[in-house]
């Protein structure tokens, strides 16, 4: 074998034990680092996308405000988050869950069997639902609660027997309204945002409209009536938005004649593309929902693990922060940004002081 | 060596032809490859254009997110409302908020404005402070709480114009718009115009966009991709000192020194198998094992990477075993005859004539897994991270985002300009692709051994 084969080889395998000792060294160091991790310092958040938004605005503040480090802040939807909050207590579970809807006793039993039994309930403000069009679009400026029942149910009571809904122009459902095609761009299922739609619009205006009245009538039990009211025509006049707000956006962009379902911090952002209609003849501001005059509104909450506070740092320090007043009050950055401020604030910052549970 | 079916002259039979003149079939055949060449050209087409279009959206969406306007004036940082114990102690300077901080910007502001000459009498003061991006006061009592003797002094600052004073230079917010938008008016842009004309504001390239952290949907000039990158490339780290030896070792044993039986055939599917498994489920299984079994923290680039290794894994093994094959068996069995064990032919011959090959596969799987987000759903990496994970390796513990999932977050705030800033990301991203896959095909061109 000549020597600069030799040597050549020689080479290669010290650039391979140096390559192998690398990598095992890398590994020690990880498994050791693994057993030696320390302590969760920061809050961990997850739950409604729609209090993302807030929930953010306030964990930015916190950390510029206080030495504890910035909270982790993750979405994924109300029911999402009360589930993993409902996991256990421990470092690896979150400390708050972020909700647009308040805990189900379902939810409160599964928690009490994972050992989570003392929860705090805070309640942020109030979110408004409004219904946007494109600002050049057709004139959709006023909605009814009947309208919109009329414009999607799937089937109406029509002498005595239910028929799949023959109205396709928002001028069938209501005459005073623009006559164009029915496209509406409502959340999908998964969203919070949807079970306050069906209640506080659908059930609402089928209760306006009668419908439900002649379906007692044709001898359906409440609850099979509520249902009725409640189903959604599937005929692709109105759709299902599983994504977020940007994409309801995104198709009214594209169609002159469709309306959405938005929150109004989204349609205070985007102002100079969407306008809102009223609703009731109530047009949603802060200030109406505030007072409860604009009907399609409903409470943002979060949930704090009692068994938290005092084991991870700033937890409740977080807490008193997110309602106290200069951020959760009514000229704070949460109000600013498109949260209707609670008016019983000061009840709700008492509360969190005193830890005091559901 | 093949068979030719058509050998002239037994297909022809007693008809006559030339090679000069096509006869009816000849035509037939050369129309038909004609045909698919255009078929080809099209397919092809239609990819660049795809690409372009692609490109073309991203870049024009995207390139403006890289330039930042900012506003540079003198603020006068009072002592009685910074320091009210006239101690300069930053613990209880500390006491005033960020809130505090406003009013001195707004009055820094104010004064700037008039010693240039600019009226702004018309607009209230709200709006005049808005100018301002509203990262403003946490930057200026950062400042000041690191510098606590600057107190009572005037100093020059430079800060964010607020996102949509930065959209009206980007061509985003017109006055026309700013008439309907709830959240500027045509008055600021008015001052701003003036601002720009009296060299108090200017757009400029902004590196806060790579290195800063997120921000939050009421300041999106802030927001920036340092928090995703440097989680992305913890996890990629994390990814390449596992995969690479355990991928290795793996194609290594089953392509030279494991039987072949029923048993190495089976393994040898479900590795096939797990390579087209959707990403989605390796994030419910890290989930369930990692955190919480093993109980790695949440939202952890460690947890990450150990997912992303398990979904890179089948792909490093599949891209080594395809290189240790074409490696020609000559070589082993040179080496096996001159007296080399089994272990030395494959670790002085077979593996360095090999590694060009692996080092592709796992800079290819490694860019798959760089542009990865479902998997991190599901373990608390899609999230509002603003804190910078520490330095390795009690960084891979800390809370991060990720690139991708950075691109994913900002698409679905509502502020409009955060879609300049997601195709922003969306660039980066690509840049780092294009650099990992053309140190891929320089390691390819460079080593490669053709037999």
């Amino acid at each position: 074998m000549s020597a600069t084969l030799r040597r050549l080889i020689l080479v290669r395998q010290e650039q391979l034990m140096s390559f192998t000792k690398i990598a095992a060294s890398a590994l020690a160091i990880a498994a050791v680092s693994a057993t030696a991790a320390a302590a969760r310092d920061n809050v961990q958040i997850a739950g409604s996308s729609t209090v993302l938004p807030y929930a953010s605005i306030v964990a930015e503040a916190f950390g510029e405000n206080f030495d504890f480090p910035t909270p982790v802040v993750e979405s994924g939807g109300s029911s999402t988050g009360l589930r993993r909050f409902c996991e256990g207590v421990g470092e690896n579970t979150i400390d708050i869950a972020n909700s647009s809807r308040s805990i189900r006793s379902s939810e409160i039993e599964t928690c009490a069997a994972n050992g989570v039994t003392d929860i705090i309930e805070v309640r942020i403000g109030y979110d408004g639902i409004v219904f946007a069009s494109q600002i050049d679009g057709p004139a959709f400026t006023a909605f009814e609660p009947k309208d919109w029942y009329l414009a999607l149910a799937a089937e109406l009571p029509v002498d005595g027997a239910m028929v799949a809904n023959p109205n396709m122009t928002w001028a069938d459902a209501n005459a005073d309204l623009p006559a164009v095609e029915i496209a509406a761009f409502i959340p999908g299922t998964r969203h919070g945002t949807r079970e306050v739609f069906e209640e506080k619009v659908i059930l609402q205006g089928c209760e306006d409209s009668g419908a439900m009245a002649a379906m007692t009538a044709m001898g359906m039990d409440d609850d099979a009536a509520e249902e009725a009211c409640m189903a959604i025509r599937a005929d692709g006049k109105s759709v299902d938005i599983d994504g977020d707000y940007t994409e309801t956006l995104a198709r009214i962009d594209a169609n002159a004649n469709g309306i959405g379902v938005f929150g109004l911090a989204f349609y205070e952002n985007n102002t100079d593309k969407l306008k809102v209609a009223t609703m009731g003849g109530v047009a949603p501001s802060t200030a109406t929902i505030a007072s409860g005059e604009y009907p399609v509104s409903r409470p943002l909450f979060f949930y704090i693990k009692k068994a938290h506070i005092g084991v991870i740092p700033g937890l409740k320090e977080y807490a008193e922060f997110f309602v106290s007043n200069e951020i959760a009050g009514p000229t704070g950055p949460l109000a600013n940004y498109g949260l209707v401020s609670d008016p019983e604030l000061s009840a709700v910052q008492a509360m969190v002081a005193n830890e005091e549970t559901m | 060596m093949t068979d030719l079916s058509a050998v002239p002259g037994t297909a022809g039979g007693a008809k006559k032809s030339s090679i000069l003149e096509a006869d009816a079939r000849t035509r037939r055949r050369n129309a038909a490859e004609a045909r698919f060449k255009v078929y080809g050209m099209l397919a092809v087409a239609t990819g660049v254009l795809a690409l372009i279009l692609l490109l073309i959206s991203i870049l024009s969406n995207g390139l403006s997110s890289f330039r930042q306007t900012f506003v540079t004036f003198d603020v006068p940082l009072s002592a009685e409302t910074l320091d009210p114990n006239g101690n300069r102690n930053p613990d209880e300077m500390s006491k005033v908020s960020t809130f505090g901080y406003s009013p001195l910007i707004l009055n820094g502001l104010k004064e700037a404005l008039s010693a240039r000459g600019i009226s702004v009498d018309e607009v209230p003061d709200a709006d005049l402070a808005n100018i301002i991006s509203r990262a403003a006061a946490a930057d200026l009592r950062d400042f000041v709480l690191a510098n606590p003797q600057v107190v009572g002094e005037t100093l020059s600052f430079e800060f964010l114009a607020n996102g949509r004073i930065d959209g009206f230079f980007k061509g985003r917010v017109t006055y026309e718009s700013a008439e309907r938008d709830s959240n500027v008016t045509p008055d600021q842009l008015r001052v701003a115009e003036a601002m720009v004309a009296a060299d108090l504001m200017e757009t400029r390239f902004n590196w806060g966009f790579i290195t800063g952290p997120d921000a939050s949907g009421q300041r999106p000039e802030s927001a920036g991709l340092g928090v995703a990158i440097l989680g992305s490339f913890y996890m990629m780290l994390v990814v390449l000192v596992l995969t690479l030896p355990i991928g290795v070792a793996a194609s290594i044993y089953l392509e030279e020194f494991a039987p072949k039986n029923r048993f190495t055939d089976l393994i040898e599917v479900n590795i096939s198998n797990l390579a087209a498994v959707p990403s989605i489920v390796f994030g419910i299984l890290g989930l369930a094992v990692f955190i919480n079994f093993a109980g790695l923290p949440q939202s952890a680039p460690i947890v990450g990477g150990l997912v992303l290794t398990l979904m890179t894994l089948p792909t490093i093994i599949i891209a080594t075993r395809a290189s240790l094959k074409s490696v020609p068996p000559s070589i082993r069995q040179a080496a096996l005859g001159v007296g080399a064990s089994k272990m030395q032919s494959v670790f002085h011959h077979v593996l360095p004539l090999a590694a060009p090959g692996i080092l592709t596969g796992t800079i290819i799987g490694l860019a798959q897994a760089l542009g990865e987000t479902a998997p991190l759903l599901l373990i608390g990496m899609v999230a509002f991270v603003r804190e910078y994970p520490e330095g390795l390796p009690q960084g891979l513990f800390d809370p991060a985002s990720a690139l991708p999932v950075q691109v994913y977050q900002w698409t679905q705030r509502s502020d409009p300009a955060f879609v300049e800033r997601a195709s922003g990301a969306i660039i980066v991203l690509l840049v780092f692709l294009v650099l990992m896959n053309a140190v891929a095909v320089l390691l390819r061109r460079r080593f490669e051994r053709r037999w």
